[in-house]
Formats: structure tokens, sequence, C-alpha cells
């Protein structure tokens, strides 16, 4: 590992520390945004948070970096790494959401993540011309052990929730013991009247304070999973069940105990709390302790053996040293007792599957009342008007020749306005240009068709399957139409990019933001669509601008039918 | 005046052969595939080629392509393309040479023949012919343009039909104006547009519709 203090300059040292420091929180989470139940069922088999590939790495520093800066002339990468990756388990909306650091032991640089960005050179002027180059680096010397300090600071605080854990267990213990025991007690002594108070109270404590304590041991465990991503580098899925009335069923305490005590993962917390307050925080404490009887071995006058003192010492730097991997292995530790069992992300996906499907037939249905509809109020209507309008003509061609030619005229114009009803309904089915030449062109054409500048770049080489395609372009038609409706924005840049059999679109604008999802329709509406193909949206808008959405759909590419650069200029 | 087709459906081909004939233009080839169309043209070197935009095998934009590639066979080759429905990115594609003989409709033109056959022989003496529906989108882009905005309603009316492809004495004709009329419109559309004036029809359509493409 290269996370140790090395000498090579500062400048080097910088820079690895810049390389190593932990990405900020991404644009969009900023508003309000619980994902969509789909998204993260297809993440919830992979409970790690996955390291993301380099290429997604880089391209979000654009993103992150040029967004303060609109309107950029080029159009800005939007942040294209996956919010599917980054997308918390449906039930928790507050699961961490920064990402996994890219060095496994990371330990937290003392740089702020925007200036590590920055040329170290530029940043730190005056140590480079006040330290002299033969000397020992002592600013480095000292932020390297200002890293390491917070990092036991954090084990020490680890610790203080796994102590904290233990008393939760114990006022349980207490809650679910006690009262039962001090029951079968007076039942002993012939109080009848004593015993059944005791009875009644126990269960009412057994309904009451031990789900409550449940509950707070289950906001201990996800406070855990926060910091094992946020302090340790081990992003931990959150395995609970969803709440069964958030699709609008029942809401009362029966249910509410129901949903606490099946989930497995409340008693798999449980255990957590358990294991972690008896012996996970040994690791947690290990940095902490040893620096301790360092510091009491330079300082306490009782040591007075050298050697003792010696070998505290060396075992301060040792823990000092080894603090970011200690903190690493609990995070570890965590992770195998807190991340979601197999069945239980079998279960969640099974659930997400079946929601999903409903809402695609659901919607489905619906197009094609939507449909019957229009073609039954339209070009229906208009063809048997034609026919009367016709046979009217033929009828008074012989008697009255200009009156029935006026009807021809006449029936021919029904002709045109129905022919262009049925287009505009086969635009909202499937627009033509979309069957012909994919999704990018379907998109450019809808470019050209939108009153904004909006620039679109693609790099799709090859068509997704069409009802991906027909998702994605209705997807980006919707967003487009929230851009002009709402935003005012002067620009839209769309960027339709396939990476890793994952096809994203950013539609970024420079509007005046405050894009809610939680409160349009629109933004569900795209969710829902996309959740069938397990897509996910990511929304990003600040109240002042810039918009970035970002959807991610999984699909593979197939080569193109026919180039469509043949012929184009 | 000897035109090729190239239309898939039987009806359609048969219905534009027999229109196109009773008002005097000679059908020299109808076919129904791009490749037939490209040896048509080379081979019967008409003076316009009529082209469906789907026609098989993928029954996608394979008009469009064949078109392209037939302009390239043979250079300057007026050639007309219909379709169910218009779309800006392939008339952008059309127009993208720069050069005239060019023309983009929807199949419902075809309803009103006189008009038809006089876009025809429009496209065919090297001039424009874009479906009124690319222009109203096109304007409809540039209702934020204050150059656009700045013109009058009858000077935007001239533009659409100018940016169609039509002359100052067809436009006068379907405005019932004199043509000085609509050339006073026209030099005050090119003032306001800051766009070169130019006598040659053509030329002029081209330039406005490279102004509204932006």
């Amino acid at each position: 590992m290269s996370a140790g203090f090395t000498p090579g300059g500062p400048e080097d040292w910088w820079a690895r520390q810049a390389q190593k420091a932990p990405e900020p929180q991404l644009p969009w989470p900023s508003v309000p945004w619980p994902p969509p139940p789909a998204s993260s069922a297809r993440q919830s088999p992979t409970p790690r948070l996955p390291v993301p590939e380099p290429s997604a790495w880089q391209s979000q520093v654009p993103a992150s970096s040029s967004a303060p800066q609109f309107p950029a002339p080029q159009p800005p990468v939007p942040p294209s790494q996956s919010p599917a990756q980054r997308s918390p388990a449906p039930s928790a909306p507050s699961a961490p959401q920064s990402p996994a650091p890219s060095a496994p032991s990371a330990p937290q640089s003392p740089a702020p993540w925007p200036t590590a960005r920055q040329s170290p050179a530029a940043q730190f002027p005056p140590l480079q011309s006040s330290v002299p180059q033969s000397s020992i680096p002592w600013s480095e010397l000292w932020s390297w052990l200002g890293g390491r300090l917070a990092v036991a600071g954090r084990g020490l605080a680890l610790f203080g929730l796994a102590l904290f854990g233990l008393v939760l267990l114990g006022a349980l213990a207490a809650t679910l013991a006690l009262l039962p025991f001090l029951t079968v007690n007076l039942i002993g002594t012939d109080k009848r009247g004593d015993a059944a108070a005791a009875a009644f109270l126990a269960i009412v404590a057994w309904l009451t304070v031990g789900p409550l304590l449940l509950l707070w041991m289950r906001s201990l465990a996800r406070l855990t999973r926060k910091l094992a991503d946020r302090w340790c580098g081990v992003p931990i899925a959150e395995p609970y069940l969803p709440r069964p009335w958030a699709d609008g069923g029942k809401h009362g305490p029966r249910q509410w105990l129901g949903w606490l005590l099946r989930d497995q993962a409340t008693w798999r917390d449980l255990a957590w709390v358990a294991v972690d307050g008896l012996l996970g925080w040994l690791l947690a404490l290990l940095p902490a302790a040893l620096l301790f009887l360092g510091i009491l071995g330079v300082f306490a006058p009782s040591f007075a053996s050298g050697s003792i003192r010696f070998l505290a010492i060396v075992g301060a730097a040792a823990g000092l040293w080894a603090c970011p991997w200690l903190l690493r292995g609990y995070g570890h530790f965590a992770h195998s007792m807190l991340a979601p069992t197999k069945e239980a992300e079998l279960a969640l996906r099974v659930r997400q599957l079946a929601q999903t499907r409903t809402e695609a037939i659901d919607t489905s249905a619906a197009e094609i009342r939507r449909i019957e509809r229009d073609l039954h109020d339209g070009a229906q209507a208009r063809l048997v008007a034609m026919g009367m309008t016709l046979d009217a003509a033929g009828q008074i061609i012989d008697t009255n020749p200009d009156a029935a030619r006026a009807l021809l005229f006449e029936a021919r114009d029904a002709s045109v306005k129905a022919l262009a009803e049925l287009r505009d309904l086969v635009r909202g089915i499937h627009p033509p240009v979309l069957a012909d030449r994919g999704l990018t062109d379907a998109i450019r054409a809808l470019a050209l068709d939108s009153p904004m500048r909006i620039d679109v770049v693609s790099d799709l080489h090859g068509r997704a399957s069409a009802p991906v395609e027909s998702a994605a372009y209705f997807a980006v038609s919707e967003l487009l139409a929230n851009v002009s409706k709402h935003a005012e924005a002067r620009q839209t840049w769309i960027d339709i990019r396939h990476t890793d059999d994952m096809l994203r679109i950013g539609v970024t604008d420079n509007g005046h933001g405050g894009a809610d999802p939680s409160r349009g329709s629109g933004l569900r509406g795209i969710e829902r669509r996309l959740a069938s193909f397990d897509g996910v949206l990511a929304v990003s808008s600040p109240p002042g601008g810039p918009t970035a959405v970002t959807m991610e759909i999984p699909c593979e590419l197939s080569l193109p039918k026919t180039s469509s650069s043949l012929g184009t200029a | 005046m000897r035109v090729v087709i190239a239309e898939d459906l039987f009806l359609l081909r048969d219905g534009l052969t027999r229109m196109l004939q009773a008002h005097g233009l000679e059908i020299v080839a109808a076919v129904d595939n791009g490749a037939d169309l490209l040896a048509a043209v080379t081979a019967d070197k008409p003076d316009v080629a009529i082209v469906d935009v789907r026609l098989p095998p993928t029954f996608t934009d394979e008009g469009i392509r064949a078109a392209l590639a037939a302009r390239r066979e043979v250079p300057g080759l007026p050639v007309l393309v219909l379709s169910q429905y218009v779309e800006q990115l392939y008339a952008r594609e059309l127009l993208a040479s720069g050069s005239g003989g060019i023309g983009y409709l929807l199949k419902d033109r075809v309803f009103d023949s006189a008009q038809f056959v006089d876009a025809v022989r429009r496209v065919a003496a090297g001039g424009t012919a874009m479906d009124p529906e690319v222009i109203a989108r096109l304007l409809a882009r540039n209702t934020g343009d204050g150059a656009i905005a700045a013109l009058s309603p009858r000077e935007r009316e001239v533009l659409s039909l100018m940016a169609e492809g039509r002359s100052n004495a067809a436009i006068a004709q379907r405005l019932v104006i004199t043509e000085r009329a609509v050339a006073k419109h026209t030099a005050s559309i090119f003032l306001k547009l800051d766009l070169q004036p130019s006598d040659d029809d053509n030329r002029r359509v081209l330039a406005v519709l490279a102004y509204l493409e932006g």
C-alpha cells in the first residue's frame, strides 16, 4: 500500500494526497432524491458499491468543476458517472451517497477536495520557498500526523457508537426480561394483583419500548453504514424492507410492527450491535488506545523502565502508521454483518420487478386507450365524414356539378387533416425518425424542432433495442418539454454515451434550476418509464441552476443495420 | 419533362405516374427500390427524380440515402423527396450540398396536383421545394430571434413562401398582391435579416434557409 508516509518531496506527497482525496458529494443529490425502487433493484445484488471505472471517474471531474462556470461555451459533460452505482437502497434515502474512495486505504486528506484538484505548487507556494530541501519536511509531517490523528479520532467515534449500542442492547434486555421476571417472582409470592399489573406492564413494554429500541438500533446501524462508507471506505447497502404503506397500503401500528419485526435485517442489526459492542469496538479503538499508550510512555513518570517506555512509543508509532488499515478492517467487519443477505437482495429484487411490471402494464394499457380514443375521435371520424361527403357529391353530381366539386374538395381537405392527425399520432407512438435512424438522430431531430438552443453530443455506435430507444427518446422529449416550460433556459446540452453496457444520457440546461422530482409528475413519470428497464434518473437542480438530469439504462447495443452517416454531409 | 419515380407502394406509384402524365410529364421509369433508382437515373438521365423516403429493404430512410447517392452519381440531378412525415433533420441533410434542385414534400401535397406539378417543375429547373410544414417549424424555432420577430406579419408570410422555394410571381399570386409589392417585402426582409439580396431565386431561397437553420 502506498498510503504510508514515504519521503518524496512535498510536491509528490500532495499530488498523491490529491489523488486519494475522496470525491465530494456529487452535484446532483443536493435535491431530495429518493431513488426509484427499481433503481436499486439492479444495484442490490451487488451490495458493495463498486469503485467506478477510471473513465467514469475522470468524466465526472469536468462535470463537477465546470458546473459553476455556466454558461460554458462548449457543452459541459454532464455527470456521466453512474447514479445507479451510487444509488442507495430504496428504503434508505439517507444512505451514503458519497462515492467510494479510489484508493483502498484512502486516509482522509487534510486538503479539502476542490483545492486538491488544483496544482499543489500553486496552492502552497510559501512551503516550497521557505522549506529548505535538505531539512526534514516538517509541514508535511504535521499534516500526515494530523490525518492519522483524525483517523484515530474516527475510530474513537466508532467505538463510542459501539458503546451506545451496548447501552441500547442493555435497555432492550432489561425491557424484555425484567418485567416478566418480576411477574414470575410476584406470582411465586402470592401477590396476584401486583403480578397481573407487572404482566400488563411487561406486555405494554414489549409492544412499545421494545420496537422503539429496535428502531433506534436500526438508526445506529444505518449511521454505522454511513460512517463505514465515509470513514472506512467500505460502502454498505441497506437491507431493509420497504414500508408496505409507502404504496398507499394500510398504515397502522400493526402494519408498522409487522414491517419492523418481520424484517430479517432488524435481527441482523441486533446481532451486529451485540457483536460490535462486545468485540468489534476493539478494532475501532486500537489506534486511539495505542496512541494513548504512547503518550503515556512519553510523559507518564510511572513508566520507569526504559524498555516498556520504548515499547509503548513503538506501539504508538505502529498504531499511527496502521490506523487507516485498522479502520478499514473495521469497515469490512461491519460489512460482513450489516450488508444485505443474498436472500434479502433477491426478495427485494422480486418485489421491485413485480412493481415495475405492474406499472409498465398499466402505462401501456393507458397508452393503448389513448391511441384508441385519438383514432376514434380523429382520423376515424374524419374518414366517416369524408365518406358521407363523397356520397353527397355522388348524389348531386348530375344535378349540381359545382356543388359536387365543392364537396369533393371538402373531402380532399378532410383527408389531408386526417393524415396530419395520423402523423401526430404516430409521432407520439413511435417517431418515424427514431425507427429510421436510432436514438441520436431522433434526439437531434427533437433538438431541431425545439425553439431552444440545444447541443447534442453523442458517441453511440449502434442501436439499443427498440423499447429502450423509445423509452430514452420519450424521456428526453419530456425533459426538453420540462426545460422549455419551466427552466427559462437559453441553452441545453444533451450528452449521449454508452459505456459498460450502460446507456447514459445527460440533459443539462442553464435555466434557473429548482426542479424537484418529488413535486413534478413529469420527472416521476420518466422515472417510472425508465424503471421498467432498470433504468434510473438522477436530478441535480439547485435553486439558481443549472439543472443536470442524468439517465442511465442498462442495455446492449447492436451494430446498426444501416449506416446513418451514408449520404449525410 | 422526363421523370423517374421511386415509390414502393404500387397504388401510389401508379397514381403519381398517371397524375404526372396527365400534366404532360413523361415518366421514363417507375421503380420500387433504391438500387433500381440509381440504375434508372444513370441510364435514363431524367430531368427530375421523385423518391419516396421509405423504400425496401429497410423501409427506413432508404429514400433519403438513395436520393443523395443519386445526386453523387449524377451531379446536380434534381430530386424531389416525398414522405409521410417531414423532419428538419432530413431537410438539412438534403440541403447540405448547398446547391439547388432539391424538393422535400409531404405526400399529402400530391392531393393538390397543380401545386405539386408546379413544385416538380421548380425542382427540375434547379429550384427548391420545401414543405410548408418544414418551413413552419423552422420559423417556430426562430421566433425568439430578434430579426425574425421584427418582421411584419405580411413579411413573415412572404418569408415562409420564399423559403418554400417559390418565385416572386408565385408568391404574388398566392397572396393576391402585385409582384412589385412582393419585391418590396423581400427587400425589406433581406435588410432586416442582414442578408445579401439576390436576383437569383434559387440562391435567395438557399440564403433564407441557411439563415433559418442558423
